[in-house]
């Protein structure tokens, strides 16, 4: 059992996450839990999803105030981190400089701005605030223009078609959410969104942000008297690149998530971490990273031990009637095999990377606990079984 | 208002009341109670937020949904006849008085 000072840097997902396995895991000393957005740590997938419809805020909140009295956690939402004094080993706020024996970094990301021409326009949707301020720009007929057709820009464009406002993405690269998932299930979550009647323009990058909407790469001009900007977010490592800790594309760590600095450690959305298996480095934003590197950092500093993480990633991703699931995680490159239900398995080096489905839970399930298992399946041995997960 | 008992591992039970429309997961979280932990918020996608159903009250709360016996698989303790995915457990009048035992660990 521990008992040192815990001071966490973020208090969204991984965060809370990380204080509450602490508290599991026996931990006895003081933990700070700091937050720079207002009120109650909350989760974040169900504001481009189910909070857009209903706009319950009190729900979105992931754990009530009394629980933090009771776990005896000290939370701080509404504070800045300014610094972290490594050489004295405290964090500032404001004047004030908070001891610690364990920082737990979980920062998050923020949305990438681009450098283009009336960007300002453009709304985010990455805070409650965020969503709040589109769920009430929703209340007329709109024409809504998404810059980016990545999971999020496509879940807003999704719900924004559904309550029957005219709605156009447009997207750099040449296929839907290119980096996560295969060109065939891009193209069948693109028929879904032309279904839904919204304009798809892909291969287009936007160059400007105009008083009507959008110009596009090709000059294509869009109507949009609501832009949304998700071209993807920015990993918020400024506070440890002050602090003289290595940046590579996150808070760079180990395999027991921690950086340099052996008191230090980060996760989630921030860190930058060696993948499992293949050992080179990845960040994932995803709610499974999140609370899985929580788990793991808890259990190193409560038990003492060090714990590495090992993790299988998955992803979920509602857009109308199809709900998308990613288990493990494939790169954009890797081979894809299309199964009869629309189930597509990615192999790379001959071996199973990850599987994607769409309503389907069963082979979701199956494939999390196929990719877990050492060694995992080669393409191979699936084909012998005709690539049917459920018989492997 | 719907009254949900919920049985701890160790035999605690903690009363809570709710509204129609929530979940016993989410009904379980916003009064900070342990034993339930519903990452995914209700997604179907973590088994985090599993409970036995109590024998008096199968018939009430119904059949599993689609889905959620392949994501009971993935629960860390004792998946039984009686196993549900709090969050896929809508409460309604009907439920007043709903009682629901929790497994020893839910990660
Ligand atoms: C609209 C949307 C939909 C999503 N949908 C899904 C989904 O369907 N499935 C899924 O798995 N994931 C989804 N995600 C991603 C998921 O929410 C994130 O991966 C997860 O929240 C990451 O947790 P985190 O703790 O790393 O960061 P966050 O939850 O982002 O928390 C970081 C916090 O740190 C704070 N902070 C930063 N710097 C400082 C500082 N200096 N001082 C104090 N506080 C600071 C930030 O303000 C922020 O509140 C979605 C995200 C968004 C925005
Ligand atoms: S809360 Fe995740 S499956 Fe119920």
């Amino acid at each position: 059992m521990s008992a040192g000072r815990v001071v966490i840097i973020g208090a969204g997902q991984g965060g809370l996450q990380a204080a509450m396995s602490l508290r599991q895991e026996g931990h006895s000393g003081p933990i700070t839990l700091i937050g720079g957005e207002p009120g109650l740590p909350y989760q974040r997938p169900a504001l481009s999803k189910a909070f857009l419809k209903t706009g319950e805020a009190d729900k979105l909140a992931l754990r009530p105030e009394s629980f933090f009295a009771t776990k005896d956690i000290t939370l701080r939402t509404g504070e800045w981190v300014d610094a972290i004094d490594r050489e004295a080993g405290v964090v500032r706020v404001g004047a004030e400089a908070l001891p610690f024996d364990h920082l737990i970094l979980a920062t998050g990301t923020r949305n990438l701005r681009p450098a283009i021409p009336g960007i300002d326009r453009a709304l985010d949707l990455r805070t409650l605030d965020d969503a709040a301020a589109l769920r009430a720009a929703l209340d007329r007929p709109r024409k809504v223009a998404v810059i980016g057709g990545g999971f999020i820009g496509l879940e807003f464009a999704a719900v924004a078609a559904g309550l029957g406002h005219e709605v156009s993405v447009a997207e750099a690269a040449p296929r839907l959410m290119a980096r996560a998932v295969s060109p065939e299930m891009s193209r069948r979550f693109r028929e879904l969104h032309e279904a839904l009647g919204t304009a798809l323009h892909l291969a287009n990058g936007v160059t400007e942000v105009t008083e009507t909407g959008l110009t596009l790469a090709d000059g294509t001009e869009i109507a949009g008297d609501l832009v949304l900007l998700a071209a993807g977010v920015r990993p918020n490592t400024e506070l440890a690149e002050a602090a003289g800790l290595e940046i590579a594309n996150g808070i760079a760590v180990d395999a027991e998530l921690r950086t340099r600095d052996p008191r230090i450690f980060a996760l989630g959305d921030c860190a930058a971490f060696p993948e499992p298996g293949s050992g080179r480095r990845i960040r994932l934003e995803s709610v499974q990273a999140a609370t899985d590197h929580a788990r793991a950092i808890a259990r190193t500093i409560g038990t003492g031990t060090a714990t590495p993480y090992a993790a299988v990633p998955w992803f979920w991703s509602d857009q109308s009637n199809l709900k998308l699931q990613i288990a493990g995680l494939a790169d954009p490159t890797d081979d894809s095999v299309t199964l009869e239900d629309g189930a597509v398995l990615r192999f790379r080096d001959g071996r199973l990377t990850a599987v994607e489905t769409i309503n389907n839970a069963k082979i979701h399930m199956k494939a999390r606990r196929l990719l877990a298992a050492a060694p995992v399946p080669t393409r191979d041995s699936l084909l012998q079984r005709n690539y049917d997960l459920t018989a492997a | 208002m719907v009254k949900v008992t919920y049985v701890a591992h160790d035999g605690t039970r903690t009363e809570l009341e709710g509204d129609p429309g929530d979940s016993v997961m989410s009904l379980a979280i916003a009064n900070g109670l342990d034993g339930i932990v519903g990452e995914c918020g209700g997604s179907m996608m973590c088994a985090t937020c599993h409970c036995y159903v109590d024998d008096d009250w199968q018939a009430a709360t119904g059949a599993r949904m689609d889905g959620e016996e392949d994501m009971l698989e993935s629960a860390v303790c004792e998946v039984t006849g009686r196993s549900r995915l709090s969050c896929q457990i809508t409460l309604s009048e009907a439920l007043d008085g709903l009682v629901v035992h929790l497994p020893e660990e839910q990660v």
